[in-house]
């Protein structure tokens, strides 16, 4: 599905991601650790296609197609999604109203007409529901005033209106209580399937405990320094990244 | 010959021309001095500092435009909003179109400025109301001065006028360039409610300048919205100079939705004679290539208890222009005043600026008075979070601007308006969107 080929990304001409290979393939979850400023979200932006983010060597290939030319909407439409570690406010447009763009924005894309109102309301409500998301809550504009844990939940319930092939959460976890997280998770778990993926981007061990990867990379100093399985988690939370700052110096 | 020239001349054989007894011939007489005293405004004036007409005045104006050309209904339908029923006030290169118009005289009067001006029966009201309140500066006068056509409409009390009113000039290029210059006298009585829509169209290309004034008396309780749609071609300019005079709980609104146009200018008053008035002032204005869009507003809270509330909004491309000069003035009087301003603009081009100015001169001590402005670009942020949902990014752009003006469409009253507008937005950014804001 996803095929990265000795990535390197820099922002103003700093270089932030020097070299990264990484393969998913559908069914599968992978989690990306890592110290802070190791390169994890610059990663997610790449993939999801920021613009400020410049590809300088190396390629980026979904479905054996290589997507350093498209633009991030085009991406959404071959099914990429990112969960943002800070999703952004925008007053004036309703949770509903957005959702319902992006969808037939999608749709229109790939040729097919806006999906007819009725259908649009029971989706919503089944994946609300799915959530826990207050129907009150999808009148407001877009992460206006919610809290961390709202806003978190709203990047899961548009994943789960979307139905991404390749989703990448980015420390979804963070700014959640534990009773938001299992919430957040169990939807993430019900959306998973043999034919989809996920890459989990996160600094802490927590979020694994309710979604399993299959694989866990560690990034440092951008690149994976380490992979191996569920397992490598634990350890990391355990001891820490400075072991492996020592084995990657050794 | 310079327009100012030729305008002078032209009144004395207008005067000619016109019923000398004319109940407002000294009120003329009056205005066409000012205007040749003073001639039209320059940059060198502090109210014009951001505005030059130069541009406007070089065309050759038929003041008086001999010919009369019909236009059918469906060719103009879209200029409307036709979804309502309504009465319909129609000029056609200034002149009256009885055609397009549908126009009343049971129980109220919704009519014309120059039957108003000619029969008796109207003359107290002229007399108690024509230019009371208009301001006597050049523009002004020079519309007094030609006043001859526009809209009369008067309301007796306790009267709810279900059916708005749409006050449409439409200028066909019969006239190599035009000069118009409407007047509009509104009197809404005691109790009695009135909307009213007015735009003005152009149908070719040939320039054109309209210099309107209209003076709305509102008297005690009485509610009147007015909207102003400005969404014509890029060879009309428009000076517009609307006045306001409240009385004792009365509620006025206007708001003015500027789209299109090569010069706006738009002089916006609010006098409140009388407690708890509450005024209204919202303003929508997208642009870009080289238009201009210069509001001018005041608000002269004159007794205590009042509100007033200005909010407008601004998006400006290109190498557009836009001047906000927003002037609050507050008697020593007008205690428990709550005076609130909002200016917020967004410059998508490099090119485009916008001058906004807020003067806030307040001699009571017990007010509420506030006032803030921002210049802004569209949030980068906020467009990546929408093209990562499949939304590009031209739409989210649109989405952006629309959110960004949706607070001051949300106290329309008309969903019919709301709608128009929203249309307009989106046929101006070159988008269809998928629902309504």
């Amino acid at each position: 599905m996803l095929k990265i080929n000795n990535l390197h990304a820099s922002v103003d001409d700093k270089a932030i991601l020097k070299g990264i290979n990484l393969v998913v393939n559908p069914g599968e979850v992978h989690a990306i650790m890592g110290p802070n400023g190791s390169g994890k979200s610059t990663l997610a932006s790449v993939i999801a296609g920021k613009e400020e983010y410049e590809v300088t060597e190396g390629e980026i290939l979904l479905f054996d197609e290589n997507i350093d030319e498209l633009a991030a909407e085009e991406r959404a439409h071959k099914g990429v999604f990112l969960s943002f570690q800070y999703p952004v406010e925008i007053p004036g447009v309703s949770v509903t109203n957005f959702i319902k763009t992006a969808i037939n924005e999608t749709r229109k894309a790939q040729g097919l007409e806006d999906m007819p109102a009725k259908d649009m309301l029971k989706l919503i409500r089944e994946k609300s529901e799915m959530l826990e998301i207050d129907r009150k809550f999808l009148s407001r504009s877009l992460n206006e005033g919610f809290s961390g844990g709202e806003k978190k939940r709203n990047e899961i319930f548009q994943m789960a209106m979307l139905e991404p092939k390749l989703a990448i959460l980015d420390e979804t976890d963070s700014g959640l209580d534990i009773d938001a997280l299992r919430i957040v998770a169990n939807g993430v778990n019900k959306l998973k399937s043999k034919d989809n993926a996920v890459i989990i981007i996160t600094h802490y061990q927590r979020l694994l405990d309710y979604i399993v990867p299959d694989f866990v990379h560690v990034l440092h100093d951008g690149k994976i320094v380490k992979s191996g399985g569920k397992e490598l988690a634990h350890e990391l939370e355990e001891k820490g990244y400075d072991w492996i700052k020592q084995e990657v110096v050794t | 010959m310079e327009l100012k020239e030729k305008l002078i001349s032209s009144f004395l054989a207008f005067e000619n021309h016109v019923d000398i007894d004319s109940p407002i011939h000294d009120v003329r007489s009056e205005a066409i001095k000012i205007f040749e005293t003073e001639g039209f405004p320059s940059k060198k004036e502090e109210a014009w500092k951001y505005t030059s007409l130069n541009s406007v005045l070089k065309h050759d104006y038929s003041v008086f435009p001999k010919h009369e050309k019909n236009i059918e209904y469906n060719d103009v339908k879209k200029y409307f909003i036709h979804e309502i029923d309504s009465y319909k006030i129609v000029f056609i290169d200034g002149k009256y179109s009885s055609h397009l118009s549908q126009t009343t005289h049971e129980g109220i009067d919704v009519c014309l400025m120059s039957a108003a001006l000619n029969k008796p029966k109207y003359q107290l009201v002229i007399e108690n109301y024509f230019n009371k309140i208009a301001t006597k500066d050049s523009l002004s006068s020079l519309n007094t001065a030609f006043s001859q056509e526009g809209a009369y409409i008067h309301i007796p009390k306790n009267k709810l006028v279900e059916k708005p009113i749409q006050i449409i000039h439409f200028s066909t290029g019969n006239e190599a360039a035009l000069l118009q210059q409407p007047r509009n006298l509104i009197v809404v009585n005691e109790n009695s409610h009135v909307q009213i829509i007015e735009r003005h169209q152009s149908l070719t290309d040939n320039p054109v300048l309209t210099n309107s004034v209209t003076e709305i008396f509102a008297n005690k309780r009485a509610i009147v919205d007015y909207y102003k749609i400005q969404n014509d071609n890029e060879n009309a300019s428009l000076i517009d100079s609307t006045f306001i005079n409240q009385k004792q709980e009365s509620h006025c609104s206007v708001h003015t939705f500027t789209f299109g146009g090569k010069l706006t200018r738009n002089n916006l008053n609010f006098y409140q004679n009388g407690e708890r008035i509450d005024s209204t002032l919202k303003g929508v204005t997208i642009i870009g290539k080289k238009q201009h869009v210069d509001h001018n507003t005041l608000v002269h809270h004159i007794e205590p208890n009042c509100e007033s509330h200005q909010d407008y909004k601004g998006i400006y491309d290109d190498s557009s222009t836009g001047v906000f000069n927003g002037k609050v003035l507050v008697n020593k009087e007008a205690q428990k005043t709550n005076a609130f301003q909002a200016n917020n603009n967004i410059l998508i081009s490099d090119k485009a600026s916008i001058n906004t100015k807020p003067q806030l001169e307040i001699f009571a001590d017990d007010v509420k008075c506030s006032h803030g402005c921002t210049i802004g670009q569209l949030d980068e942020s906020a467009l990546f979070y929408m093209q990562s949902r499949g939304i590009p990014k031209k739409e989210a752009k649109a989405l952006l601007m629309y959110a960004f003006s949706n607070n001051v469409l949300s106290s329309v009253k008309i969903p019919e308006i709301k709608q128009r507008i929203t249309k307009i937005i989106a046929n101006k950014l070159g988008v269809n969107m998928g629902f309504d804001l």
